[in-house]
């Protein structure tokens, strides 16, 4: 594609504009942002993309990782900011998912060690991971705020913060994984993944697409459940003292 | 109150806040040990919060709290909440049955309650033996709180800690519950601390008495004070309670 044909594509930006305008629907301002940013922010990554796969060097390759794990954590930690350290939390966790999910690809050769496939996967599994964080820490701070009297029953009869934690720690871990889960039993069936979509317009067989599809899938399962159960067990103990008790006032 | 009494619990100079606002100031006083005290006052007195700092579940900015005179920062805070048991005002059951929430306490410890035991607990607060394996979200009010004072007595508290249960029953129930105390009292010398907002029934139960108002003790001792308060502002929420 030229860039040519690609401001052709821009018909499909000024269609709901024209659209908003004409419905004083006012997202002209916000619509315009977001096609700004987004040509902005993908030409750059282009760019970087390009430069790093030439050069192959893997102090680039880590840098870009740094890069994606540092916008993921400032990105989650807004949904957390009641969990004292959230930061460090949601960095092990993504360090974690991406050492673990990469290790495995690599050292059983399922993938080669190149930056054209580093790079675009841990984009996959830390994005994934990331919106699983978010999705786990709204959860749970709700969880725990609905089911207090619950969590202090249980300390109050001697039992530990774990114990008195651990129904809605579950809960959050399950709410947050079943999407995941969901989203696959159906995949394929309406909506062609955008892993297979796009290596089958760069000219890939749809097998060969669909091969690689399963393998994003396989890692997304474990990418979610490991992401919210890690986070899970890091995150809980904030919520309580050494005196076991819990920190959030119950009304008198 | 008189010397000789051996304190259960014994407040000095406790102050507590949450969220910039002073729940509890400058709280001084005991608990007689083996009896039975009602707390009284207003709501938002600050007598919820007192209960929570007996039992650990909050901890004072200032000031100290002694349990069979032992201060309270040495005890585990586990082992603290089995001696000084609470049953809490809204009387919270888990998911499960009748049968899941009494047995809670010994599941914690790693334990499991035996049936028998389990109907012995029924049958001391008062419960039909068909609804142990009744689902407990679904009992009355009355149930769930005779559920629950059963529970916190699975741990064998030597200190009991009653908030408000009986402001949502019926007079029969409420009547029950008073029994149930004063048996729990007389059975097991249980020290009983109850926070209840009837002075009739205060007067009933109770031995001594603390009357709480904006966090502050405005008067304790023998429960007989509520009949003849000296204090002016006691005089005046005794007079309310009535009205």
């Amino acid at each position: 594609m030229t860039y040519l044909t690609l401001s052709l594509a821009l018909i499909f930006v000024l269609i709901p504009l024209v659209l908003s305008k004409t419905f004083r629907l006012d997202l002209e301002k916000d619509m315009v942002i977001a096609v700004v940013r987004s040509i902005i922010q993908l030409l750059l990554v282009g760019y970087i993309l390009q430069f790093v796969f030439d050069a192959e060097h893997f102090l680039y390759i880590l840098l870009m990782l740094t890069l994606m794990i540092a916008a993921a954590v400032q990105n989650a930690r807004k949904k957390g900011a009641s969990i004292r350290g959230i930061g460090w939390k949601l960095t092990v966790t993504f360090v974690f998912i991406e050492v673990l999910t990469q290790g495995i690809l690599i050292g059983f050769r399922i993938t080669p060690a190149s930056a054209q496939y580093i790079i675009p996967i841990s984009g996959m599994v830390i994005g994934n991971s990331m919106v699983l964080a978010i999705l786990f820490l709204n959860r749970f701070t709700a969880e725990v705020k609905g089911r207090q009297e619950e969590t202090e029953l249980i300390l109050s009869l001697g039992g530990t913060p774990k114990q008195a934690i651990h129904q809605p720690l579950i809960a959050s871990i399950k709410a947050s994984t079943i999407p995941t889960i969901e989203s696959q039993k159906t995949i394929g069936l309406v909506q062609l993944p955008g892993t297979m979509s796009g290596q089958i317009i760069a000219g890939a067989s749809p097998v060969q697409a669909v091969q690689f599809q399963l393998l994003i899938l396989f890692l997304l399962l474990t990418t979610a459940v490991i992401t919210s159960l890690l986070l899970g067990y890091l995150s809980y103990p904030a919520l309580f003292n050494e005196r076991m008790q819990l920190l959030q006032e119950p009304s008198d | 109150m008189p010397d000789e009494i051996i304190p259960a619990i014994r407040f000095r100079g406790v102050n507590y806040s949450a969220a910039g606002v002073q729940i509890l100031k400058n709280i001084t006083g005991i608990f007689p040990k083996g009896k039975i005290t009602a707390l009284v006052g207003p709501s938002g007195a600050g007598k919820s919060t007192l209960f929570r700092l007996c039992n650990g579940l909050k901890s004072p900015d200032s000031g100290e709290i002694y349990i069979d005179e032992k201060i309270i920062t040495d005890y585990d805070p586990a082992a603290l909440r089995r001696k000084v048991g609470i049953a809490l005002q809204n009387a919270p059951m888990v998911d499960g049955t009748v049968m899941d929430n009494l047995g809670l306490p010994k599941k914690l410890k790693g334990e499991r309650l035996s049936e028998r035991e389990a109907f012995q607990l029924l049958s001391l607060v008062g419960l039909e033996e068909r609804f142990l394996y009744h689902p407990a979200k679904e009992l009355s009010g009355g149930q769930r709180q005779k559920v629950s004072i059963a529970r916190t007595l699975v741990n064998r508290p030597e200190i009991l800690l009653l908030d408000e249960i009986t402001s949502s029953l019926d007079q029969v129930s409420a009547h029950e519950i008073e029994e149930l105390i004063l048996r729990i009292n007389g059975e097991f010398g249980t020290t009983i601390l109850w926070i209840t907002h009837q002075l009739e029934q205060a007067i009933r139960v109770g031995h001594y008495t603390w009357v709480m108002m904006d966090g502050e003790i405005v008067a304790c001792g023998e429960i007989s004070l509520l009949r003849s308060p000296a204090d002016e502002r006691v005089k005046r929420f005794v007079k309310g309670e009535e009205d």
